[in-house]
Protein backbone atom coordinates (compact mmCIF):
# COMPACT_ATOMS: atom_id res chain seq x y z
CA UNK A 1 0.00 0.00 0.00
CA UNK A 2 1.44 3.42 -0.87
CA UNK A 3 2.38 5.52 2.06
CA UNK A 4 -0.11 8.29 1.33
CA UNK A 5 -2.98 5.83 1.41
CA UNK A 6 -1.81 4.63 4.79
CA UNK A 7 -1.85 8.14 6.14
CA UNK A 8 -5.41 8.62 4.95
CA UNK A 9 -6.74 5.83 7.08
CA UNK A 10 -8.98 7.01 9.87
CA UNK A 11 -6.72 7.91 12.77
CA UNK A 12 -8.87 5.93 15.15
CA UNK A 13 -7.71 2.71 13.53
CA UNK A 14 -6.35 0.44 16.20
CA UNK A 15 -3.32 -0.46 14.10
CA UNK A 16 -1.70 2.98 14.50
CA UNK A 17 0.76 3.22 17.37
CA UNK A 18 -1.05 5.05 20.17
CA UNK A 19 0.04 8.59 20.98
CA UNK A 20 -0.87 7.93 24.58
CA UNK A 21 -1.02 4.52 26.23
CA UNK A 22 -2.26 4.32 29.82
CA UNK A 23 -1.88 0.97 31.62
CA UNK A 24 -2.99 -0.04 35.10
CA UNK A 25 -2.89 3.55 36.30
CA UNK A 26 -3.50 3.96 40.01
CA UNK A 27 -3.62 7.24 41.89
CA UNK A 28 -4.03 8.39 45.47
CA UNK A 29 -4.85 11.61 47.30
CA UNK A 30 -3.39 11.03 50.73
CA UNK A 31 -5.17 7.95 52.06
CA UNK A 32 -7.88 7.88 49.43
CA UNK A 33 -7.27 5.53 46.56
CA UNK A 34 -8.95 7.17 43.56
CA UNK A 35 -7.85 5.26 40.45
CA UNK A 36 -7.81 1.46 40.56
CA UNK A 37 -6.06 0.44 37.35
CA UNK A 38 -7.12 2.65 34.44
CA UNK A 39 -6.07 1.41 30.99
CA UNK A 40 -6.81 2.97 27.60
CA UNK A 41 -5.13 4.25 24.44
CA UNK A 42 -5.47 7.44 22.45
CA UNK A 43 -4.41 7.29 18.81
CA UNK A 44 -2.83 10.29 17.06
CA UNK A 45 -5.49 12.72 15.80
CA UNK A 46 -8.26 11.13 17.81
CA UNK A 47 -10.75 12.87 20.10
CA UNK A 48 -11.49 10.59 23.05
CA UNK A 49 -13.77 11.41 25.95
CA UNK A 50 -13.79 10.16 29.50
CA UNK A 51 -17.43 9.92 30.54
CA UNK A 52 -18.75 9.04 33.95
CA UNK A 53 -20.52 10.25 37.03
CA UNK A 54 -19.09 12.65 39.54
CA UNK A 55 -16.29 11.02 41.47
CA UNK A 56 -15.64 8.27 38.89
CA UNK A 57 -12.03 9.44 38.51
CA UNK A 58 -12.13 11.35 35.20
CA UNK A 59 -10.41 14.50 36.45
CA UNK A 60 -7.92 12.45 38.46
CA UNK A 61 -7.06 10.51 35.30
CA UNK A 62 -6.20 13.74 33.47
CA UNK A 63 -4.25 15.02 36.44
CA UNK A 64 -2.35 11.74 36.71
CA UNK A 65 -1.40 11.90 33.03
CA UNK A 66 -0.17 15.47 33.61
CA UNK A 67 1.71 14.39 36.75
CA UNK A 68 -0.02 16.70 39.22
CA UNK A 69 -1.42 14.13 41.66
CA UNK A 70 0.54 13.45 44.85
CA UNK A 71 1.00 9.72 44.18
CA UNK A 72 0.45 7.52 41.14
CA UNK A 73 1.66 4.20 39.76
CA UNK A 74 1.26 2.10 36.65
CA UNK A 75 2.38 3.19 33.20
CA UNK A 76 1.69 6.24 31.05
CA UNK A 77 3.54 6.14 27.73
CA UNK A 78 3.45 9.23 25.51
CA UNK A 79 4.99 8.83 22.03
CA UNK A 80 6.89 5.82 23.28
CA UNK A 81 8.32 7.58 26.37
CA UNK A 82 7.37 6.43 29.86
CA UNK A 83 6.26 9.43 31.93
CA UNK A 84 5.08 7.89 35.20
CA UNK A 85 8.25 8.90 37.06
CA UNK A 86 8.55 12.42 35.62
CA UNK A 87 7.60 15.72 37.31
CA UNK A 88 4.84 17.66 35.56
CA UNK A 89 7.16 20.25 34.01
CA UNK A 90 9.08 17.49 32.20
CA UNK A 91 5.84 15.86 31.07
CA UNK A 92 4.62 19.16 29.62
CA UNK A 93 7.86 19.51 27.68
CA UNK A 94 7.13 16.21 25.89
CA UNK A 95 4.11 17.84 24.24
CA UNK A 96 1.10 17.43 26.53
CA UNK A 97 -0.97 20.36 27.69
CA UNK A 98 -3.67 20.54 30.31
CA UNK A 99 -6.70 22.79 30.58
CA UNK A 100 -7.93 22.29 34.16
CA UNK A 101 -11.56 22.15 35.21
CA UNK A 102 -11.26 25.36 37.24
CA UNK A 103 -9.63 26.95 34.14
CA UNK A 104 -6.73 28.40 36.12
CA UNK A 105 -6.78 31.92 34.71
CA UNK A 106 -4.28 34.08 36.60
CA UNK A 107 -5.77 37.22 38.13
CA UNK A 108 -2.43 39.01 38.41
CA UNK A 109 -1.85 38.62 34.64
CA UNK A 110 -3.74 40.34 31.85
CA UNK A 111 -5.30 38.36 29.00
CA UNK A 112 -2.26 38.60 26.76
CA UNK A 113 0.12 37.64 29.57
CA UNK A 114 -2.11 34.65 30.38
CA UNK A 115 -2.04 33.68 26.72
CA UNK A 116 1.74 34.00 26.48
CA UNK A 117 2.48 32.30 29.79
CA UNK A 118 2.89 28.62 28.82
CA UNK A 119 6.31 28.23 27.23
CA UNK A 120 6.63 26.76 23.73
CA UNK A 121 7.53 23.11 24.08
CA UNK A 122 7.67 22.31 20.37
CA UNK A 123 7.29 23.88 16.96
CA UNK A 124 3.96 23.80 15.23
CA UNK A 125 1.77 25.58 17.74
CA UNK A 126 -0.76 28.18 16.70
CA UNK A 127 0.38 31.77 16.44
CA UNK A 128 -1.19 34.40 18.66
CA UNK A 129 -3.03 35.78 15.60
CA UNK A 130 -4.46 32.33 14.85
CA UNK A 131 -5.65 32.02 18.45
CA UNK A 132 -7.26 35.45 18.33
CA UNK A 133 -8.90 34.46 15.03
CA UNK A 134 -10.27 31.35 16.73
CA UNK A 135 -11.52 33.36 19.73
CA UNK A 136 -12.17 36.95 18.59
CA UNK A 137 -13.48 37.91 22.06
CA UNK A 138 -9.99 37.46 23.47
CA UNK A 139 -8.44 39.89 20.99
CA UNK A 140 -10.86 42.61 22.08
CA UNK A 141 -10.02 42.08 25.71
CA UNK A 142 -6.29 41.43 25.51
CA UNK A 143 -5.46 44.17 28.04
CA UNK A 144 -8.06 43.14 30.63
CA UNK A 145 -7.21 41.40 33.86
CA UNK A 146 -7.55 37.66 33.26
CA UNK A 147 -10.22 37.01 35.84
CA UNK A 148 -12.38 39.98 34.73
CA UNK A 149 -13.46 37.94 31.68
CA UNK A 150 -16.79 36.13 31.54
CA UNK A 151 -16.81 32.41 32.24
CA UNK A 152 -16.96 31.62 28.52
CA UNK A 153 -14.11 33.97 27.69
CA UNK A 154 -12.02 32.50 30.50
CA UNK A 155 -12.61 29.05 29.05
CA UNK A 156 -11.53 30.26 25.61
CA UNK A 157 -8.42 31.77 27.17
CA UNK A 158 -7.66 28.55 29.04
CA UNK A 159 -7.92 26.55 25.79
CA UNK A 160 -6.27 29.23 23.66
CA UNK A 161 -3.12 29.49 25.72
CA UNK A 162 -2.28 25.79 25.40
CA UNK A 163 -2.60 25.92 21.60
CA UNK A 164 0.44 28.19 21.32
CA UNK A 165 2.82 25.73 22.95
CA UNK A 166 3.06 23.19 20.17
CA UNK A 167 1.65 20.45 22.41
CA UNK A 168 0.04 17.71 20.33
CA UNK A 169 -2.12 16.15 23.03
CA UNK A 170 -4.62 18.42 24.76
CA UNK A 171 -6.21 17.32 28.02
CA UNK A 172 -9.45 19.29 28.40
CA UNK A 173 -11.32 18.97 31.67
CA UNK A 174 -15.04 19.79 31.29
CA UNK A 175 -14.58 22.77 29.00
CA UNK A 176 -18.36 23.29 28.72
CA UNK A 177 -19.17 23.22 32.41
CA UNK A 178 -21.44 26.06 33.48
CA UNK A 179 -21.43 27.80 30.10
CA UNK A 180 -24.32 29.12 28.03
CA UNK A 181 -25.43 26.89 25.14
CA UNK A 182 -24.16 29.31 22.49
CA UNK A 183 -20.68 29.25 24.08
CA UNK A 184 -20.83 25.46 24.35
CA UNK A 185 -21.49 25.34 20.60
CA UNK A 186 -18.54 27.62 19.93
CA UNK A 187 -16.26 25.42 22.01
CA UNK A 188 -17.60 22.37 20.19
CA UNK A 189 -16.79 23.95 16.81
CA UNK A 190 -13.33 24.81 18.11
CA UNK A 191 -12.65 21.23 19.14
CA UNK A 192 -13.72 20.01 15.71
CA UNK A 193 -11.39 22.58 14.07
CA UNK A 194 -8.50 21.56 16.31
CA UNK A 195 -9.04 17.91 15.43
CA UNK A 196 -8.97 18.85 11.75
CA UNK A 197 -5.64 20.57 12.35
CA UNK A 198 -4.23 17.33 13.74
CA UNK A 199 -4.49 17.93 17.47
CA UNK A 200 -5.23 14.89 19.62
CA UNK A 201 -7.69 15.57 22.40
CA UNK A 202 -8.60 13.75 25.58
CA UNK A 203 -11.79 15.31 26.88
CA UNK A 204 -13.48 14.89 30.23
CA UNK A 205 -17.21 15.49 29.96
CA UNK A 206 -20.36 15.12 32.00
CA UNK A 207 -22.47 16.29 29.08
CA UNK A 208 -22.43 13.36 26.69
CA UNK A 209 -24.77 15.04 24.23
CA UNK A 210 -21.95 17.53 23.73
CA UNK A 211 -19.34 14.76 23.73
CA UNK A 212 -21.21 12.94 20.98
CA UNK A 213 -20.84 15.94 18.65
CA UNK A 214 -17.05 16.05 18.83
CA UNK A 215 -15.60 12.68 19.84
CA UNK A 216 -14.44 9.54 18.03
CA UNK A 217 -14.63 7.30 21.06
CA UNK A 218 -15.95 7.36 24.59
CA UNK A 219 -14.31 5.68 27.57
CA UNK A 220 -16.80 5.20 30.37
CA UNK A 221 -15.40 5.38 33.88
CA UNK A 222 -16.84 3.99 37.07
CA UNK A 223 -15.18 3.74 40.50
CA UNK A 224 -11.71 4.57 39.21
CA UNK A 225 -11.72 2.17 36.26
CA UNK A 226 -12.61 2.22 32.58
CA UNK A 227 -15.64 -0.06 32.38
CA UNK A 228 -16.56 0.34 28.72
CA UNK A 229 -15.34 1.86 25.47
CA UNK A 230 -17.94 2.91 22.92
CA UNK A 231 -17.16 4.20 19.42
CA UNK A 232 -19.09 7.37 18.64
CA UNK A 233 -20.68 5.68 15.62
CA UNK A 234 -22.16 3.03 17.90
CA UNK A 235 -23.43 5.50 20.43
CA UNK A 236 -27.10 5.20 19.47
CA UNK A 237 -27.05 1.43 19.78
CA UNK A 238 -25.46 1.70 23.20
CA UNK A 239 -27.71 4.41 24.55
CA UNK A 240 -29.53 2.26 27.14
CA UNK A 241 -26.20 1.02 28.50
CA UNK A 242 -24.81 4.53 28.62
CA UNK A 243 -27.86 5.83 30.44
CA UNK A 244 -27.33 3.17 33.03
CA UNK A 245 -23.61 4.10 33.45
CA UNK A 246 -24.26 7.78 33.70
CA UNK A 247 -27.46 7.53 35.67
CA UNK A 248 -29.23 10.11 33.52
CA UNK B 1 14.52 73.98 59.72
CA UNK B 2 17.93 72.28 59.56
CA UNK B 3 16.71 69.77 62.11
CA UNK B 4 13.54 69.01 60.16
CA UNK B 5 15.45 68.27 56.96
CA UNK B 6 17.96 66.28 58.95
CA UNK B 7 15.20 64.08 60.36
CA UNK B 8 13.58 63.79 56.94
CA UNK B 9 16.89 62.53 55.53
CA UNK B 10 17.27 60.00 58.35
CA UNK B 11 13.67 58.97 57.69
CA UNK B 12 14.38 58.44 54.00
CA UNK B 13 17.51 56.41 54.83
CA UNK B 14 15.60 54.19 57.23
CA UNK B 15 12.80 54.00 54.66
CA UNK B 16 15.29 52.82 52.03
CA UNK B 17 16.22 49.88 54.24
CA UNK B 18 12.62 49.17 55.20
CA UNK B 19 11.72 49.13 51.51
CA UNK B 20 14.53 46.81 50.42
CA UNK B 21 13.91 44.39 53.26
CA UNK B 22 10.13 44.34 53.04
CA UNK B 23 10.39 43.90 49.26
CA UNK B 24 12.40 40.70 49.75
CA UNK B 25 9.98 39.49 52.42
CA UNK B 26 7.01 40.18 50.16
CA UNK B 27 8.50 38.27 47.22
CA UNK B 28 9.43 35.32 49.41
CA UNK B 29 6.05 35.22 51.10
CA UNK B 30 4.28 35.45 47.75
CA UNK B 31 5.96 32.45 46.18
CA UNK B 32 7.04 30.30 49.13
CA UNK B 33 4.28 31.10 51.61
CA UNK B 34 7.05 31.41 54.17
CA UNK B 35 7.28 34.32 56.58
CA UNK B 36 11.03 34.61 56.57
CA UNK B 37 12.05 35.61 60.06
CA UNK B 38 15.69 34.96 59.15
CA UNK B 39 15.59 38.05 56.97
CA UNK B 40 17.10 40.33 59.62
CA UNK B 41 19.91 37.87 60.31
CA UNK B 42 20.58 37.64 56.58
CA UNK B 43 20.78 41.44 56.39
CA UNK B 44 23.30 41.31 59.22
CA UNK B 45 25.24 38.54 57.43
CA UNK B 46 25.48 40.82 54.39
CA UNK B 47 27.04 43.55 56.51
CA UNK B 48 29.41 41.07 58.14
CA UNK B 49 30.37 39.65 54.78
CA UNK B 50 31.36 43.16 53.62
CA UNK B 51 33.28 43.79 56.85
CA UNK B 52 35.04 40.44 56.58
CA UNK B 53 36.03 41.03 52.96
CA UNK B 54 37.43 44.47 53.79
CA UNK B 55 39.29 43.23 56.83
CA UNK B 56 40.69 39.85 55.89
CA UNK B 57 40.28 38.96 52.25
CA UNK B 58 43.29 39.18 49.99
CA UNK B 59 43.20 37.59 46.58
CA UNK B 60 46.66 38.07 45.16
CA UNK B 61 47.12 41.83 45.32
CA UNK B 62 43.35 42.49 45.30
CA UNK B 63 41.51 43.62 48.42
CA UNK B 64 37.78 43.41 47.92
CA UNK B 65 36.31 46.62 49.31
CA UNK B 66 32.86 48.15 49.42
CA UNK B 67 32.11 47.97 45.71
CA UNK B 68 33.04 44.31 45.33
CA UNK B 69 31.09 43.57 48.51
CA UNK B 70 27.93 44.92 46.89
CA UNK B 71 28.19 41.95 44.53
CA UNK B 72 29.97 39.30 46.61
CA UNK B 73 27.91 39.58 49.82
CA UNK B 74 24.48 39.10 48.17
CA UNK B 75 25.82 36.13 46.22
CA UNK B 76 27.40 34.47 49.28
CA UNK B 77 24.47 35.12 51.63
CA UNK B 78 21.98 34.26 48.86
CA UNK B 79 23.79 30.94 48.39
CA UNK B 80 23.51 30.23 52.12
CA UNK B 81 19.81 31.03 51.78
CA UNK B 82 19.50 28.55 48.91
CA UNK B 83 21.05 25.84 51.06
CA UNK B 84 18.53 26.63 53.81
CA UNK B 85 15.66 26.48 51.30
CA UNK B 86 16.81 23.19 49.74
CA UNK B 87 17.52 21.41 53.01
CA UNK B 88 14.86 22.80 55.35
CA UNK B 89 12.19 25.15 54.01
CA UNK B 90 11.15 22.88 51.15
CA UNK B 91 9.83 20.36 53.66
CA UNK B 92 7.40 22.93 55.03
CA UNK B 93 5.53 24.13 51.94
CA UNK B 94 2.49 21.95 52.52
CA UNK B 95 2.21 22.89 56.18
CA UNK B 96 0.73 25.86 57.98
CA UNK B 97 2.56 29.24 57.84
CA UNK B 98 3.37 28.81 61.49
CA UNK B 99 5.95 26.09 60.83
CA UNK B 100 7.94 28.22 58.41
CA UNK B 101 7.76 31.12 60.82
CA UNK B 102 9.01 29.01 63.73
CA UNK B 103 11.82 27.46 61.72
CA UNK B 104 13.09 30.76 60.34
CA UNK B 105 12.73 32.43 63.74
CA UNK B 106 14.83 29.67 65.31
CA UNK B 107 17.40 29.94 62.55
CA UNK B 108 17.64 33.70 63.09
CA UNK B 109 18.34 33.13 66.81
CA UNK B 110 20.98 30.52 66.00
CA UNK B 111 22.73 32.69 63.41
CA UNK B 112 22.67 35.79 65.62
CA UNK B 113 23.91 33.75 68.57
CA UNK B 114 26.83 32.35 66.60
CA UNK B 115 27.83 35.81 65.36
CA UNK B 116 27.53 37.34 68.83
CA UNK B 117 29.68 34.59 70.28
CA UNK B 118 32.34 35.11 67.66
CA UNK B 119 32.34 38.89 67.33
CA UNK B 120 30.81 40.27 70.54
CA UNK B 121 27.94 42.72 70.41
CA UNK B 122 29.74 46.04 70.53
CA UNK B 123 29.76 46.56 66.79
CA UNK B 124 32.56 47.07 64.31
CA UNK B 125 33.08 50.27 62.34
CA UNK B 126 32.99 50.12 58.56
CA UNK B 127 34.43 53.05 56.70
CA UNK B 128 32.53 54.93 54.06
CA UNK B 129 34.19 54.19 50.69
CA UNK B 130 36.43 57.08 49.69
CA UNK B 131 34.46 57.78 46.51
CA UNK B 132 31.34 58.52 48.56
CA UNK B 133 32.97 60.26 51.51
CA UNK B 134 32.21 63.85 52.43
CA UNK B 135 29.07 65.81 51.72
CA UNK B 136 27.60 68.83 50.04
CA UNK B 137 26.01 71.90 51.55
CA UNK B 138 22.62 72.34 49.93
CA UNK B 139 22.08 75.70 51.61
CA UNK B 140 19.18 74.51 53.76
CA UNK B 141 21.04 71.43 54.97
CA UNK B 142 24.25 69.43 54.81
CA UNK B 143 23.86 66.25 52.73
CA UNK B 144 26.38 63.45 53.28
CA UNK B 145 27.07 61.92 49.87
CA UNK B 146 26.96 58.34 51.15
CA UNK B 147 23.43 58.83 52.48
CA UNK B 148 22.28 60.30 49.21
CA UNK B 149 23.81 57.29 47.46
CA UNK B 150 21.92 54.86 49.71
CA UNK B 151 18.59 56.52 48.94
CA UNK B 152 19.19 56.65 45.19
CA UNK B 153 20.65 53.14 44.97
CA UNK B 154 17.91 51.49 46.99
CA UNK B 155 15.24 53.33 45.04
CA UNK B 156 16.84 52.07 41.81
CA UNK B 157 17.02 48.52 43.14
CA UNK B 158 13.39 48.59 44.27
CA UNK B 159 12.14 49.99 40.95
CA UNK B 160 14.23 47.49 38.96
CA UNK B 161 12.82 44.63 41.02
CA UNK B 162 9.28 45.93 40.60
CA UNK B 163 9.84 46.24 36.84
CA UNK B 164 11.14 42.70 36.49
CA UNK B 165 8.23 41.24 38.44
CA UNK B 166 5.40 43.32 36.99
CA UNK B 167 6.52 43.94 33.43
CA UNK B 168 8.63 41.06 32.14
CA UNK B 169 8.03 37.50 31.03
CA UNK B 170 10.10 36.15 33.92
CA UNK B 171 7.96 38.21 36.28
CA UNK B 172 4.77 36.82 34.76
CA UNK B 173 6.01 33.30 35.62
CA UNK B 174 6.65 34.50 39.16
CA UNK B 175 3.24 36.15 39.52
CA UNK B 176 1.48 33.14 38.03
CA UNK B 177 3.38 30.69 40.23
CA UNK B 178 2.46 32.79 43.26
CA UNK B 179 -1.19 32.18 42.39
CA UNK B 180 -1.12 28.58 41.17
CA UNK B 181 2.28 26.83 41.24
CA UNK B 182 0.84 23.45 40.23
CA UNK B 183 -0.57 24.76 36.97
CA UNK B 184 2.54 26.79 36.11
CA UNK B 185 4.65 23.68 36.60
CA UNK B 186 2.24 21.68 34.44
CA UNK B 187 2.91 24.20 31.65
CA UNK B 188 6.53 23.07 31.66
CA UNK B 189 8.16 25.55 34.05
CA UNK B 190 10.55 24.19 36.64
CA UNK B 191 8.72 25.74 39.60
CA UNK B 192 10.82 24.14 42.38
CA UNK B 193 13.94 25.68 40.81
CA UNK B 194 12.17 29.02 40.50
CA UNK B 195 11.20 28.88 44.18
CA UNK B 196 14.80 28.19 45.19
CA UNK B 197 16.18 31.02 43.07
CA UNK B 198 13.49 33.43 44.27
CA UNK B 199 14.38 32.70 47.87
CA UNK B 200 18.06 33.20 47.01
CA UNK B 201 17.19 36.52 45.37
CA UNK B 202 15.11 37.78 48.31
CA UNK B 203 17.87 36.82 50.74
CA UNK B 204 20.48 38.41 48.46
CA UNK B 205 18.45 41.61 48.56
CA UNK B 206 18.60 41.57 52.36
CA UNK B 207 22.37 41.04 52.23
CA UNK B 208 22.73 43.92 49.77
CA UNK B 209 20.83 46.16 52.16
CA UNK B 210 23.19 44.95 54.88
CA UNK B 211 26.28 45.99 52.89
CA UNK B 212 24.77 49.40 52.23
CA UNK B 213 23.90 49.76 55.90
CA UNK B 214 27.39 48.84 57.17
CA UNK B 215 28.94 52.34 56.85
CA UNK B 216 25.88 53.98 58.43
CA UNK B 217 24.93 51.77 61.37
CA UNK B 218 28.20 49.89 62.05
CA UNK B 219 28.40 46.11 61.78
CA UNK B 220 26.70 44.41 64.71
CA UNK B 221 25.34 40.87 65.19
CA UNK B 222 22.00 42.27 66.36
CA UNK B 223 21.61 44.99 63.74
CA UNK B 224 19.02 42.90 61.91
CA UNK B 225 17.12 41.77 64.99
CA UNK B 226 16.19 45.36 65.84
CA UNK B 227 15.29 46.25 62.30
CA UNK B 228 13.26 43.19 61.34
CA UNK B 229 10.48 43.90 63.83
CA UNK B 230 9.84 47.29 62.23
CA UNK B 231 10.12 45.75 58.77
CA UNK B 232 7.44 43.21 59.61
CA UNK B 233 5.19 46.06 60.71
CA UNK B 234 5.92 47.72 57.36
CA UNK B 235 4.97 44.55 55.51
CA UNK B 236 1.75 44.20 57.48
CA UNK B 237 0.82 47.84 56.76
CA UNK B 238 1.65 47.56 53.07
CA UNK B 239 -0.02 44.20 52.62
CA UNK B 240 1.74 40.83 52.34
CA UNK B 241 2.64 39.90 48.82
CA UNK B 242 2.30 43.33 47.18
CA UNK B 243 5.55 44.48 45.55
CA UNK B 244 4.73 48.15 44.98
CA UNK B 245 3.00 48.21 48.36
CA UNK B 246 6.20 47.06 50.09
CA UNK B 247 8.30 49.73 48.37
CA UNK B 248 5.94 52.67 48.93
CA UNK B 249 5.14 51.70 52.49
CA UNK B 250 8.83 51.24 53.28
CA UNK B 251 9.84 54.70 52.15
CA UNK B 252 6.63 56.30 53.41
CA UNK B 253 6.91 54.92 56.92
CA UNK B 254 10.58 55.87 57.10
CA UNK B 255 9.55 59.46 56.39
CA UNK B 256 6.67 59.31 58.86
CA UNK B 257 9.08 58.06 61.49
CA UNK B 258 11.54 60.87 60.71
CA UNK B 259 8.83 63.51 60.90
CA UNK B 260 7.60 62.12 64.20
CA UNK B 261 11.13 62.41 65.54
CA UNK B 262 11.04 66.10 64.71
CA UNK B 263 7.54 66.95 65.93
CA UNK B 264 7.12 64.54 68.84
CA UNK B 265 10.28 62.57 69.42
CA UNK B 266 8.83 60.47 72.24
CA UNK B 267 6.48 58.70 69.80
CA UNK B 268 9.04 58.06 67.06
CA UNK B 269 9.72 54.43 67.95
CA UNK B 270 6.06 53.52 68.35
CA UNK B 271 4.41 55.49 65.55
CA UNK B 272 4.83 52.66 63.01
CA UNK B 273 3.15 50.18 65.33
CA UNK B 274 0.30 52.58 66.01
CA UNK B 275 -0.20 52.91 62.25
CA UNK B 276 -0.07 49.12 61.96
CA UNK B 277 -2.86 48.72 64.51
CA UNK B 278 -5.02 51.34 62.79
CA UNK B 279 -4.46 49.80 59.34
CA UNK B 280 -5.23 46.32 60.63
CA UNK B 281 -8.52 47.56 62.05
CA UNK B 282 -9.60 49.40 58.89
CA UNK B 283 -8.03 47.30 56.12
CA UNK B 284 -6.87 43.92 57.46
CA UNK B 285 -5.22 42.95 54.17
CA UNK B 286 -2.95 46.01 54.31
CA UNK B 287 -2.98 49.24 52.32
CA UNK B 288 -2.01 47.56 49.04
CA UNK B 289 -3.00 43.98 49.82
CA UNK B 290 -5.73 42.15 47.98
CA UNK B 291 -8.57 40.83 50.09
CA UNK B 292 -9.30 37.16 49.49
Amino acid sequence: MPESAQRERPPAAAAAAPLLAVRELQAWYGESHILHGVSFDVAPGEVVTLLGRNGAGKTTTLKSIMGVVPRRSGSIVFEGAETIGLPSNRIARLGLAWCPEERGIFSSLDVEENLMLPPKVRDGGLSVEQIYALFPNLAERRGSQGTKLSGGEQQMLAIGRILRTGARLLLLDEPTEGLAPVIVQQIGRTIVKLKAQGFTILLVEQNFHFAATVADRHCVMEHGRIVDVIANAELDANMPKLHKYLGV
Amino acid sequence: MQALFGQLLIGLINGAFYAMLSLGLAIIFGLLNIINFTHGAQYMMGAFCAWFLLRYAHVGGWHPGYWSSLVIAPVVVGAVGIVIERTMLKRLYNLDHLYGLLLTFGLALVIQGVFRNSFGSSGMPYEIPSLLAGGVNLGFMYLPIYRAWVIVASLAICIATWYVIERTKLGSYLRAATENPTLVQAFGINVPLMITLTFGFGVGLAALAGVMAAPIYQVNPLMGADLIIVVFAVVVIGGMGSIMGAILTGFGLGVVEGLTKYFYAEASTTVIFVIMVVVLMIKPAGLFGREH
